[in-house]
């Protein structure tokens, strides 16, 4: 994939011109490459490394992956590799842990290298793809109901400071599974910048699920260098890409928090005095985001798959914040959590309204879920906006006000969240109790207000209306 | 071919000297792997190039060649059925050249060079040909006849002109200009992407685009050869809005540009529209489809083209008098690449970081569509219309992108995140959208479905409008406040909504619904409504006509087959005047 030529032999450059923020400007270099990898010796020994940003005769702008403290402009040396950034990748990184530059951070050997792929992916042609549709039990009705997972996609869950997201997504990778079907799968874990009682809450939970012997984890901690956090997720995805298109694996991949990746970027942009998009992100960081996300999905005539589930803590729960906003914008779909059901002891908190699964259409109904699935969906879905609307209207104007119809949604508000939505932690249901549970909610709707489901499943599947309350 | 060095790179951006007299636009080719790219500013004897694909790797010193040409895309039969990048690669070739993820450096022929085409002539040896003329046919698939036109700029006696099996790359005849030149034809020709084709005049809209969704045609209807955009925030129905379109549009040819947005999606469309009919023929829709694929993971240089290869192609099926429809998913994402080459170009920003010439672009994009009148003899009329999708940041349409783009378009489309969040699809806006072909359309509608279009439409309106106001009363005293009369307008117009305005992608048949059929459900809903309203003032109570079974059926026409005709409606029409005056009876007994 690289050009077809023999590198320049590496030479030690002594001529740091200037280190502004995470950037060295280095000076006298007439040919590095760009996207080049350079290996940085500090004045005591230390050994950094870095990435060529920018190249022009006698300049190049260097990235630095960790910490610039203790660089100086006189006796810092910069390497050039002559090579982009590659990841090593083999069966043996299942049940490693690493940090985020890929280095193991578990006390076990280095990697034998079998395959050195570049961790910059190209972007898979799309003439290639295979159309996502293999239905994946999540075991939460909130997503297997409403927001339907299928093997290949990208779902993100968008959450915020406080809320149970790493409760939600550790669930989802204890429970989910495609039914009928035993395959090999693996989680990858990449964490950007989340605290050490996070990761070890992730590490713990995959150790008591046996599921650790299965993950790889790359793990760059808050304490961590920031800079790390550019090339954390792109090792994640390297990983799982070997995984899915040379091993055969189904690969679930943890990003999180893709928040503080975002920050990363910010740094370096700003570092480099470019022209700020919103809120003073870069302007290519939709294309950037997109370079990482668009990595899932499955193709035509290989077995493995790449599932994604970013994880991001939208500032000030504010989801039109450039980080949550680009990412809709590129992912099939969202899970949006909820401040409101989390305070009225929803679990998990999902705002079902503001969710969504691009790609469910294609993983449910008659042969894969289950007939009824998008019309008992669909109804729940009017039922309980047309309820939430009731819910505000007799805050105002009281219950009494209400007509008979309008009290039934206003119940059946009630009656999605707490047995619909509400679920234990524990608890795995199967996506014929999830369609049940919607049956149930819907009971007591009169016939002629379930215009969304087809006369026939209301025949077959409807259950008798429940007692008023 | 002049050769120069790479000076410096950055990202998309590479800066070459030693160039041999470059020109703006002139495609390079940078590095050994050859990667395209195309002259964006010279200065100083420097030409700085936008590359269209990622350039990790390329180093100061690197060799750049020119080309000496204008990034152009090859017109001919065989477009059909295709899916390109934003440089017209192929890449159903590129995968087989290079594997599942595109490698870097590939070129392929755009047309399939094998590919044998059977040839018609219309035109005879010796005849006068001007540019436009037709020359001859060729069937590039069942749905669609190829007519072989002289190319512009093409003018003179017809030396030679045969009948016969040809590849793109045949020479199938020969014209003798005035000056005694002879120009050779072929079944292809190259056109600049940033040049539009010519015409010879442009006409005015007058007949819509039918699309079979029906909060379009009846509502917001756009004509053939108009102008339309689709706002609206993430997850609002965008992409499901224009791949209907694509479906279902009554175009000749549809040309879908997924200018960097989901390679899932386009997936989706490889997938689907072979194996969808199109509603007339019954041929697979994919035989009149091209799509132009620049996922968003795929180098942001190559977006910026994409729309312009797509708008290029369909002006040349235009030029054939066709009509066509292009959707372009989405025209933010190519805004985005633009700001993105800004930047790198160190450009003085304008609004949000967006280059001060973003409006004019979008314009200039927007101004290739058109009802027109091609190139030739014989008035023969074509049309291309655009609709884009804009993707506003946080669903705000006073950035940029979306104010730029409504300056120019004629129908907006305001896809709505609450009626979304609702699964009220498509979540178009009934009250702040708005379509200003409208009264143009007009005389059509009514020549063409019925007389009182204009009236019922408005109508049905106007009865949203009032629910709208209603709605602001309900908030306030609860809906058991209101009087009988005002509960009827608000249930008719919830049918308006439900029964009517929604209309799922995903049911076989709902998915289209004819323009004759659009006219007899809403009839059927105002006349319901009519009838609920007159029965309230007599003394019934609503409830009584809410639970009229007619009413159900009403809501479940949508999702009745269209293929033994729309007698169902004749029966609804009398079951509904028979529960009405059975209602009424009951009063006066």
């Amino acid at each position: 994939m690289s050009a077809p030529r023999t590198p320049p032999v590496p030479v030690d450059y002594r001529t740091i011109e200037r280190i502004a923020g995470p950037l060295l400007f280095v000076e006298g270099v007439d040919n590095a490459a760009y996207g080049e990898i350079v290996e940085i010796t500090l004045p005591d020994g230390d050994r950094r490394t870095g990435q060529v940003l920018e190249s022009r005769r006698g300049l190049a702008i260097i990235q630095v992956f960790g910490a610039t403290l203790g660089m100086n402009d006189t006796s810092t040396t910069v390497k050039f590799s002559g090579e982009v950034a590659r990841l090593a990748c083999s069966d043996e990184m299942l049940g490693r842990v690493f940090d985020g530059l890929g280095t193991p951070r578990d006390g076990g050997p280095k990697l034998i290298a079998k395959d050195r792929r570049e961790i910059v992916g190209n972007a898979m042609n799309p003439y290639s793809r295979e159309q996502p549709s293999e239905f994946i039990q999540t075991g939460v009705s909130a997503i297997d109901g409403s927001n339907t997972l299928v093997r290949g996609q990208k779902l993100p869950i968008f959450s915020a400071a406080g809320l149970p997201h790493n409760a939600l997504a550790a669930q989802i990778v204890r429970q989910a599974k495609v039914l009928n079907a035993s395959e090999n799968f693996a989680v990858i874990f990449g964490a950007m910048g989340i605290t050490s009682e996070e990761a070890n809450y992730f590490l713990k939970e995959f150790e008591d699920t046996g599921a650790l012997q299965r993950t790889v984890v790359f793990l760059n901690l808050s304490s961590d260098p920031a800079m790390e956090r550019v090339i954390t997720p792109r090792m994640a995805l390297t990983t799982a890409e070997y995984l899915a298109y040379e091993r055969d694996m189904h690969v679930l991949v943890v990003l999180t928090d893709m928040t503080n990746y975002c920050e990363a970027l910010r740094e370096v942009s700003a570092a480099r005095e470019e022209v700020p998009g919103r809120r003073g992100y870069p302007g290519y960081l939709y294309t950037d985001l997109a370079q990482l996300y668009e990595r899932a999905g499955k193709l035509k005539g290989r077995k493995g798959s790449i599932t994604q589930f970013p994880i991001l803590t939208m500032p000030a729960d504010d989801i039109t914040h450039p980080i949550p906003d680009l990412t809709g914008y590129i992912t099939e779909g969202q899970v949006v959590m909820s401040r409101d059901l989390q305070r009225r002891g929803v679990y998990p908190p999902i705002d079902v309204l503001l969710s969504l699964s691009r790609l469910m259409n294609q993983g449910i109904g008659k042969g894969r879920t289950r007939e009824d699935h998008r019309g008992v969906v669909d109804q729940l879905f009017a039922g309980y906006a047309t309820g939430k609307d009731q819910r505000a209207l007799s805050a105002i104007v009281g219950e009494e006000a209400l007509s008979d119809v309008d009290r039934i949604y206003l119940r059946i508000a009630d009656r999605f969240e707490r047995r619909f939505v509400n679920q234990g932690y524990e608890e795995d249901r199967s996506i014929e109790t999830t369609l049940d549970i919607g049956w149930d909610v819907l009971a007591e709707l009169p016939e002629r207000e379930l215009k969304r489901i087809k006369p026939e499943f209301i025949q077959k599947y409807r259950k008798a209306p429940a007692p008023a309350g | 071919m002049a050769q120069g060095q790479v000076k410096r790179v950055s990202g998309p951006v590479v800066v070459a000297s030693g160039l041999e007299g470059p020109r703006m636009f002139d495609v390079v080719r940078v590095g050994e792997l050859g990667l395209v790219g195309e002259v964006i500013r010279l200065v100083e004897g420097d030409a700085t190039i936008q590359v269209y694909e990622d350039t990790t790797g390329i180093r100061p010193g690197d060799k750049v060649e020119n080309t000496g040409q204008a990034l152009s895309v090859e017109l001919g039969p065989g477009l059909l059925k295709s899916i390109y990048d934003g440089i017209q690669r192929p890449l159903n070739v590129i995968q087989q050249q290079g594997g599942d993820f595109i490698a870097r450096g590939l070129s392929a022929a755009p047309l399939d060079e094998k590919a044998v085409w059977e040839f018609t002539p219309t035109k005879k040896v010796g005849e006068k040909v001007v540019p436009g003329d037709i020359l001859g046919t060729v069937p590039e698939t069942p749905l669609l006849t190829h007519r072989v036109l002289v190319p512009p700029g093409v003018e003179g006696t017809l030396r030679r002109l045969a009948a016969g099996r040809y590849t793109v790359r045949d020479t199938i005849g020969e014209v003798q200009t005035a000056e005694g030149k002879s120009v050779p034809l072929g079944l292809s020709h190259r056109w600049k992407v940033r040049v539009p084709r010519p015409v010879t005049r442009k006409l005015p809209p007058v007949v819509p685009l039918i699309t079979g969704q029906r909060v379009i045609d009846t509502f917001f209807p756009i004509a053939k050869g108009g102008t339309a955009a689709i706002p609206g925030p993430f997850g609002s129905g965008k992409t499901v809005t224009q791949q209907q379109l694509a479906k279902w549009a009554e175009a000749d040819v549809v040309v879908y540009v997924g200018c960097g947005e989901r390679g899932n999606e386009m997936t989706e469309v490889l997938t689907e529209f072979p194996h969808l009919e199109d509603p007339k023929s019954k041929r697979p829709l994919m035989e009149r489809t091209i799509l132009i694929a620049n996922t968003s993971n795929m180098p942001v240089a190559a977006r910026e083209a994409s729309i312009y290869t797509g708008i290029t192609i369909a002006e040349y099926y235009r030029d054939m008098g066709y009509d066509v429809a292009l959707m372009a998913d989405s025209t933010s994402r190519w805004a985005e690449a633009l700001r993105e080459i800004s930047g790198r170009l160190e450009e003085m920003p304008g609004e949000e970081g967006y280059p001060a010439y973003l409006g004019r672009r979008l314009a200039e994009f927007y101004e290739r569509a058109g009802q027109v009148e091609v190139l030739g003899p014989g008035a023969r009329p074509g049309s291309v219309t655009v609709i884009g999708a804009v993707s506003p940041p946080g669903g705000d349409v006073s950035e940029p992108v979306s104010q730029n783009t409504l300056r120019v378009t004629r129908v907006f489309w305001a896809l709505d995140a609450s009626l979304a969040n609702r699964r009220h699809f498509p979540s178009i806006n009934w009250l702040s959208s708005y379509s200003l072909y409208t009264g143009d359309l007009g005389p059509w509608y009514a020549e063409h479905v019925a007389k009182d279009w204009a009236a019922l439409r408005n109508e049905a309106i106007e009865l949203l409008q009032k629910e709208a106001e209603l709605q602001e009363i309900v908030q306030l005293v609860g809906s058991d406040a209101l009087p009988e009369r005002e509960k009827a307008v608000l249930d008719t117009a919830r049918m308006i909504r439900e029964d009517y305005l929604q209309q799922s992608a995903y049911d076989e048949v709902d998915t289209y619904t004819s323009i004759g059929k659009q006219f007899r459900m809403l009839r059927a809903i105002l006349d319901f409504g009519r009838r609920e309203t007159e029965v309230v003032g007599k003394g019934v109570a609503l409830s009584k006509a809410v639970e009229l079974p007619v009413r159900v059926k009403i809501a479940r026409m949508k999702t009745q087959s269209e293929k033994e005709g729309l007698g169902a409606f004749d029966l609804l029409d009398r079951e509904m005047t028979d529960g009405f005056r059975v209602l009424e009876e009951e009063v006066v007994a």
